[in-house]
């Protein structure tokens, strides 16, 4: 029955992207494709009225995509890099910011999770800085930085670190009093059992707030590198639209989806590592 | 016979703020009890009655409102390696196998034995409490008896001075319960360990204990008396019902659990109860029984214990 139905889901998921593509071909083609839906669509659509649009068809932009796939770490200036060089600097540069992120909010939220005195007086803290847009803080990270490389990583590390954080505190604060009694009848080291008992007890749910942060950190890079500029695929599409090549722009939207999804597959699969059956 | 207190219970209370948030409700007071080395000792008691709170500041691992716990000579301020805890709940961390769960208790015993030993030494209580085979599973994939088994293996694997067991058997069926209660003397009568254990089971008090202790219906529940079992330590489970005291002890034991457990405070304002010396009877040992109330006396002429005064 479950293969039954995945492959049902798989026929329905091919079925809706050629009906997707060809919707998406039909109101951009030349073919008189944008005068035969009412006005408002098209607009909606951005298609001209002239019949050919600016916007590019799926047929151009999946050969753009193949053509970066094909050649994608070319390096012709800081303008016209391939996007696998661009891609690399933003992974770079999540991966830094979101590695700094675990080394300090795994050790605080072990502690804020294990004293309700830290967690009573971080709290106000955490309330405030959480809700506050990672972008806020670019201005004032280039001001006392000054490197625009480091400003983002720190834009990344600082949204990073919120849902780690609180969810590290969380997961610790609400192991099983029963596992900490058992450790405490063997007498167990206040190392040992952080060790053994309250990081595996907690592991899920820490590793949960890590792929939260992955995906926020995602999110975040390219609205950052589209800020700063220079390199990384925030800026690329930026350039691109300046360009005003709208199939690189496009072509870039799928990248990124495809590494988001990679990065938080990653993610997935670890926390399986961790996860365990109550 | 020399006896050698190993356990003193003095004066115990217990309250937890109420949940409306004003006062305290009281669980248990004024309990005052004695463990001499080598007994076997049974707390019956309904459930809420605060059982499970009185093993766990035995344990170490709450603290006592009132009154305190002396074991060999010493205040319990915490928990202990020499007391180790079957928690009635398994309390096995799901993330370790069996045979890992035991390890970490064996470890954490001797932490500088080495790795064949740790292994070998857990092997030994997994094959006692017949768990062969299933070491490598993790608790999701044993059944609720099998998971009482590895906490019972557990407990015993670190060989403690005193057993601490909270309803160690109730998930198991009757063959296996059985078998781990003949386990569980045949360790004791080797060890001459010390063990306090809290069970719902008449016939497994019967079976199990030197003594057992009364608990009446909380809140403010009090021990009602100590009953001392009659029948020699020789017995077991498939000669027991033929002992001439079988019946006096267990029809004393149904009495309380089904009339005067709910009752006590009644009982108590007609007799001279001294918490600190509560009644100790031996059923079947003597018709000239006394009951707490003279009341009840004239009212049941056919009584089945003796009440005497525990000797300080
Ligand atoms: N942490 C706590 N806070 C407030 N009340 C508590 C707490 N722990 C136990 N109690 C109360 O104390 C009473 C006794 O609980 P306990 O777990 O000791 O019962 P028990 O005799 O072991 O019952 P059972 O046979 O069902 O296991 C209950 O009424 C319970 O509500
Ligand atoms: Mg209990």
């Amino acid at each position: 029955m479950s293969l039954s139905l995945r492959w049902r889901a798989a026929v329905l998921t091919v079925f809706i992207f050629f009906a997707f593509t060809a919707t998406w071909e039909l109101s951009v083609g030349g073919h008189g494709g944008a005068a035969t839906m009412s006005p408002e669509y098209a607009a909606l659509m951005g298609a001209t009225a002239k019949g050919a649009s600016a916007m590019p068809g799926p047929l151009k932009v999946g050969g753009q995509l193949w053509e970066h796939v094909l050649n994608p770490f070319y390096d012709k200036g800081p303008n016209d890099k391939g996007v696998g060089i661009q891609l690399g600097y933003s992974i770079a540069r999540v991966a830094v910011g979101f590695l700094l992120a675990v080394l300090m909010a795994v050790p605080l939220g072990f502690l804020i999770g294990m004293s309700p005195l830290f967690y009573k007086a971080l709290d106000p803290f955490i309330q405030v800085l959480k809700p506050v847009s990672p972008l806020a803080w670019m201005p004032l990270a280039l001001y006392t930085i000054k490197d625009s490389t480091i400003s983002s990583v720190f834009v990344i590390y600082i949204c990073s670190v919120w849902p780690m954080l609180i969810n590290t505190a969380f997961g610790v604060a609400s192991v099983r009093r029963e596992w900490l009694n058992v450790a405490r009848t063997l007498e167990v080291g206040r190392l040992r059992t952080a060790l053994r008992v309250i990081l595996p007890a907690a592991g899920p749910t820490i590793m949960t707030g890590m792929r939260i942060s992955i995906g926020i950190a995602w999110l975040v890079i390219v609205a950052a590198e589209m800020l700063v500029g220079g390199t990384g695929i925030g800026y690329f599409v930026w350039n691109e639209w300046n360009n005003l090549s709208i199939t690189n722009v496009i072509a870039a939207i799928v990248f990124i989806g495809l590494i988001g999804m990679l990065l938080d597959q990653v993610l997935a699969f670890f926390t399986k590592l961790v996860t365990y059956v109550e | 016979m020399i006896t050698d207190t190993q356990i003193s219970i003095e004066g115990l209370r217990r309250s937890f703020p109420s949940a409306n948030g004003s006062g305290e409700v009281t669980v248990f007071e004024d309990v005052w009890y004695k463990v001499d080395r080598g007994e076997f000792v049974c707390l019956i008691g309904h459930s809420g009655c605060g059982k499970t709170t009185l093993l766990n500041i035995l344990a170490g691992l709450d603290a006592p409102s009132a009154g305190g716990i002396i074991v060999d000579h010493e205040e319990v301020t915490g928990p202990s390696l020499d007391r180790a805890v079957v928690f009635q709940s398994h309390a096995l961390m799901p993330w370790m196998t069996a045979f890992a769960n035991i390890a970490f208790a064996v470890r954490s015993r001797w932490p500088e034995w080495s790795k064949t030993k740790v292994r070998a030494h857990c092997q030994k209580y997994i094959d006692l409490v017949r768990l062969t085979g299933a070491e490598d599973k993790k608790p999701s994939q044993l059944s609720g008896g099998m998971k009482q088994r590895v906490g019972i293996a557990r407990a015993f694997a670190i060989e403690p001075k005193i057993m601490l067991l909270d309803e160690p058997f109730s998930a198991l069926d009757a063959l296996t319960r059985g078998s781990l209660q003949d386990e569980l003397l045949s360790i004791c009568a080797a060890t001459s360990q010390t063990v306090f254990m809290i069970t719902h089971d008449i016939d497994e008090a019967m079976l199990l204990a030197d003594k057992i202790i009364l608990m009446t219906n909380g809140p403010h529940a009090k021990i009602c008396e100590i009953v001392e079992n009659t029948m020699p330590r020789s017995r077991t489970r498939h000669d027991m019902h033929r002992h001439p005291h079988y019946y006096p002890i267990r029809n004393h034991l149904i009495e309380f659990l089904v009339n005067r457990s709910t009752e006590f405070e009644k009982e108590l304002s007609s007799s001279d109860y001294d918490p600190r010396h509560p009644p100790v009877v031996r059923p079947g040992l003597s018709r000239l029984a006394v009951l707490q109330s003279p009341a009840e006396r004239a009212a049941d002429g056919n009584t089945d214990g003796e009440t005497i005064q525990a000797s300080a």
